[in-house]
């Protein structure tokens, strides 16, 4: 069905096509019409799923462990501040290897308080074991989740995927939607290690440091494989739903000299440039990064790169541009913008690369090339 | 399939036991949930405790434990003392992971006990806020406390379950405050069933680990479980150390169905005419050198608790 | 594209217009985007909503800084906002008046949608309901036609006089 919602709605949407066992959340802004929504669902009986209605975001983590472990698929919602009081168990849910789905509507970390988009709250969570994926468009947040449950629950992968979603700039922006009759698309939630009274097991019991080793080089080895399994994923989806995605959004890339890497909607705000800058006679791409983890390969041999860092990891760098340069080997020109909702137009991207500084760093509109 | 599980010994069969006609520890079934392998201290009350926990659950059963003296009794990967399922979780998540897990298993339509087997630790300091918000929510499941009155796999730090005067590696000149009213917390969100027991008294605990199983609903028992090493007495006494609680009036056995207070057998008697508070203060190091006035003060508390609960099941409160 | 700024208050459905007006170019077979610059949520408070209209997917997500189009829903906003920063020299104004004001250029339009509203009785809380006649006079613009905005009110609300009003505004507001 073709409708506008927003990007809070239509991972509601979602949700409600993937039919979660049970749905654990905590309300809090920019996420709070997400779980308003499945709210919604449930009262009006369009959705079966167990909603709890749990006390914490490190409660609603807990639940969604406990019923993932036991049986069912699971689905929450956070952002900001919610995700990092989770924090404990979302590095739990991974090492538990049980595949959970949440969205996170990102959103800058006080003090002082500031609801709008910023991705830092995503990257605190970069080394918990759980895959990470940016959208820049309502109907990506929608295909994105639908597809992070078959990820998830992928035998190779079983690992719990989060889905990223600007604050306000996409949670609250309305645009087309196309709703999917999703079919077998998601199979029967079938966890290898579920709860069994008939088997029963121990799980997450004191473990050595041989033993304890073994397993975390295991969700290293399923996150490897967790690459080949979203390309399948992908390409299944394209084809039976007429969209495709990939590691990258690559836009005007094939014989660009320079290339802009953002995520999120300013990855979308920054092909508006790159067609402004193409007018000028600049030949440059936009390269939207979609897959944070896993991180994928990236081919920019020969290109200067300008990287937009909607995050910062004080005292080292942006988190993007660092990956880039320790990834392909290059110098981005690192431009630091954005933070707490800072304005970042498609002049301001295109003004980014007219100005670039190979091996520089700017804090936009703030400090030139330190 | 990776991950962190651990093939398990196969189940025995199960007896069925009317309930009724356990009138003696010999009715209790045979059949065990944890084996004799555990990586208990000697002398543990708890591991005692769990043992007919288990045994009044029987084998469709799970267990979720925060990290407690539980983590470490059950053993350590891959061997293990439980024969049945354990869900270990963080230390503040049990009540909050339990809720999940009996969501998900009723939607499967299973009728499978969900049991939080938690330390005082994790439920009355760390994990008060899930314990709350999973009462508050109608949660169905056992949540069981077993108090040891400290952190006790690390080494006996002080929590707020802790007593008044008693020494711990926090509190080296014992503790100044008293210990956390933690029942009349859970009383509050008036859960359909909620008990206190104690290690000393196993075939009341069965009886009300069977009740509580009976009822639908977030049920709570709370189980006074004495530790040699954490109250410094010699480990054979162990029994003895819980009796002396019961009978001195300061840990008194009740249930409460839909909030009607009932004294459990033990505690009527000790309730009537209770043991001198001195004879279960003596025989723990952690109380060496109380002050005359802190030893009077718990006096105060424990007959002031006496008073309490005996008005309130007379109908004068 | 085109490039619409709302103000308004905060609770006189100036973020549910911007939704309205997206839905109904929608069904035009418009490309659409309505979002609301996000403080505080608090009633009273003045609120700036954007749509913009295309012919082509739009992936612009910052805020309108030049306008085609500036609508006021609440003129007492004037007061303390310049509601024509930015505002295209062609670009054209529309206010929720009765009668014209002075200051405005370019090509100001004005509409009682507050009578209007009051004249359905469609009063939520205390407050006229203003998000739906707008749609009725900004398809006298021609930004939208009127039977999507029939459809579109239709979409998101049961109640029929919210088209109704949307009709009065259409015959009332003078292009």
């Amino acid at each position: 069905m073709l409708t506008i919602a927003t990007g809070n709605k239509a991972v509601a949407a979602a949700v409600k096509a993937a039919n979660p066992g049970v749905i654990a959340a905590y309300p809090i802004t920019p996420q709070t019409e997400i779980v308003e929504q499945i709210a919604d669902y449930v009262t009006d009986g369009e959705l079966a799923s167990r909603y709890i209605p749990v006390e914490s975001e490190h409660s609603a983590m807990a639940a969604c462990i406990g019923a993932s472990a036991g049986g069912v698929r699971t689905f929450t919602a956070t952002s900001s501040h919610g995700l990092l009081y989770m924090h404990e168990m979302v590095h739990w849910a991974a090492g538990a290897r049980l595949p959970i789905v949440m969205a996170n509507v990102n959103r800058a970390l006080g003090p002082g308080w500031n609801t709008w988009a910023e991705h830092t709250d995503a990257f605190s969570q970069r080394d918990t074991g759980w895959l990470q994926v940016f959208v820049g468009t309502v109907q990506e947040a929608y295909d994105a989740t639908l597809m992070a449950f078959k990820i998830a629950e992928d035998e190779r992968v079983l690992l719990p995927v989060m889905v990223n979603l600007d604050g306000f700039t996409l949670s609250h922006i309305m645009q087309s939607l196309e709703t999917a009759e999703i079919g077998d698309f998601l199979p029967p939630y079938h966890l290898p290690h579920a709860i069994d009274t008939e088997n029963p097991c121990v799980y997450g019991p004191m473990t050595g440091p041989a033993d304890y080793f073994r397993f975390r080089w295991d969700i290293e080895r399923s996150m490897r494989d967790a690459r080949g399994v979203i390309a399948d994923v992908e390409r299944e989806f394209a084809e039976r739903f007429g969209r495709s995605y990939g590691p990258t959004e690559d836009y005007r890339c094939e014989d660009a000299d320079v290339v802009v890497i953002a995520m999120g909607t300013l990855g979308k705000e920054a092909e508006v440039a790159v067609d402004r800058l193409r007018d000028e006679g600049i030949k440059a791409g936009s390269m939207r990064l979609r897959w944070f983890r896993p991180f994928p390969d990236l081919d920019l041999a020969g290109r200067e790169v300008v990287v937009i860092d909607r995050d910062y990891s004080f005292g080292f760098g942006g988190v993007v541009a660092h990956s880039i340069r320790s990834k392909t080997g290059i110098e981005p020109y690192s431009v630091i913008a954005g933070l707490g909702g800072q304005e970042v137009t498609y002049n301001d991207i295109a003004d980014f690369v007219r100005n670039r500084h190979p091996g520089e760093e700017t804090w936009f509109g703030v400090s030139d090339h330190v | 399939m990776s991950g962190n599980r651990i093939a398990k010994l196969s189940l025995q069969p199960m007896t069925n036991i009317n309930e009724r006609s356990v009138s003696n520890l010999s009715a209790i079934p045979k059949e065990e949930y944890l084996y004799k392998c555990t990586s208990a201290c000697a002398g543990c009350s708890s591991s005692l405790c769990l043992r007919y926990v288990l045994k009044a659950a029987g084998p469709d059963s799970v267990l979720v434990v925060p990290a407690c003296c539980t983590s470490v009794i059950q053993g350590m990967y891959p061997g293990t003392a439980m024969n049945v399922p354990v869900y270990n979780i963080a230390f503040a998540a049990a009540a909050a992971c339990a809720s999940g897990m009996s969501e998900a298993l009723a939607a499967l339509g299973k009728e499978t006990n969900v049991i939080v087997y938690a330390g005082d630790g994790g439920t009355v300091d760390i994990g008060i806020q899930a314990l709350s918000g999973a009462f508050e929510r109608g949660t169905n499941f056992l949540y069981i406390c077993y108090d040891n009155e400290a952190y006790g796999n690390t080494g006996m730090q002080r929590s707020g379950s802790t007593p008044l005067g008693a020494r711990t590696t926090t509190t080296p000149g014992g503790k100044p405050t008293a210990k956390k009213d933690l029942d009349r917390i859970v009383e509050a969100h008036n859960p359909p069933y909620m008990a206190t027991a104690c290690s000393a008294y196993p075939l009341d605990l069965y009886k009300k680990v069977k009740k509580a199983l009976s009822i639908e609903g977030p049920k709570f028992i709370h189980i006074l479980a004495p530790c040699p090493p954490g109250w410094r007495y010699p480990t054979e006494k162990t029994v003895e150390m819980g009796k002396l609680a019961v009978k001195t009036g300061t840990w008194i056995l009740y249930e409460r169905e839909f909030g009607k207070l009932a004294i459990s057998g033990p505690s009527k008697a000790a309730m009537k005419k209770p043991a001198p508070l001195e004879d279960y203060i003596k025989g723990q190091g952690r109380f060496k050198n109380l002050s005359p006035e802190v030893f009077d003060e718990m006096r105060q508390q424990v007959e002031h608790n006496i008073q309490r609960l005996s008005r309130e099941e007379a109908g004068v409160c | 594209m085109y490039e619409i700024r709302i103000h308004s208050r905060g609770g006189q459905g100036g973020v549910t217009a911007a939704k309205l007006l997206a839905l109904a170019a929608f069904r035009d077979g418009k490309y659409a985007t309505a979002c609301p610059f996000y403080g505080a949520e608090r009633r009273g408070a003045p609120v700036v909503s954007f749509v913009r209209i295309d012919d082509e997917p739009i992936k612009i997500y910052s805020q309108i800084h030049e306008p085609d189009l500036v609508i006021v829903l609440d003129t007492s906003i004037m007061d303390v906002v310049d509601v024509l920063q930015g505002l295209k020299d062609d670009g054209t104004v529309l206010l929720n008046s009765a009668h014209p004001l002075p200051g405005c250029n370019g090509t100001c339009r004005h509409v009682d949608l507050t009578g209007i509203a009051l004249a359905e009785n469609l009063v939520v809380a205390g407050s006229p309901i203003l998000n739906t006649p707008v749609l009725g006079a900004l398809a006298k613009m021609d930004i939208v036609t009127l039977p999507s905005v029939e459809k579109a009110i239709r979409e998101m609300f049961a109640d029929e006089r919210n088209v109704k009003a949307a009709e009065a505004a259409y015959e009332e507001l003078k292009v």
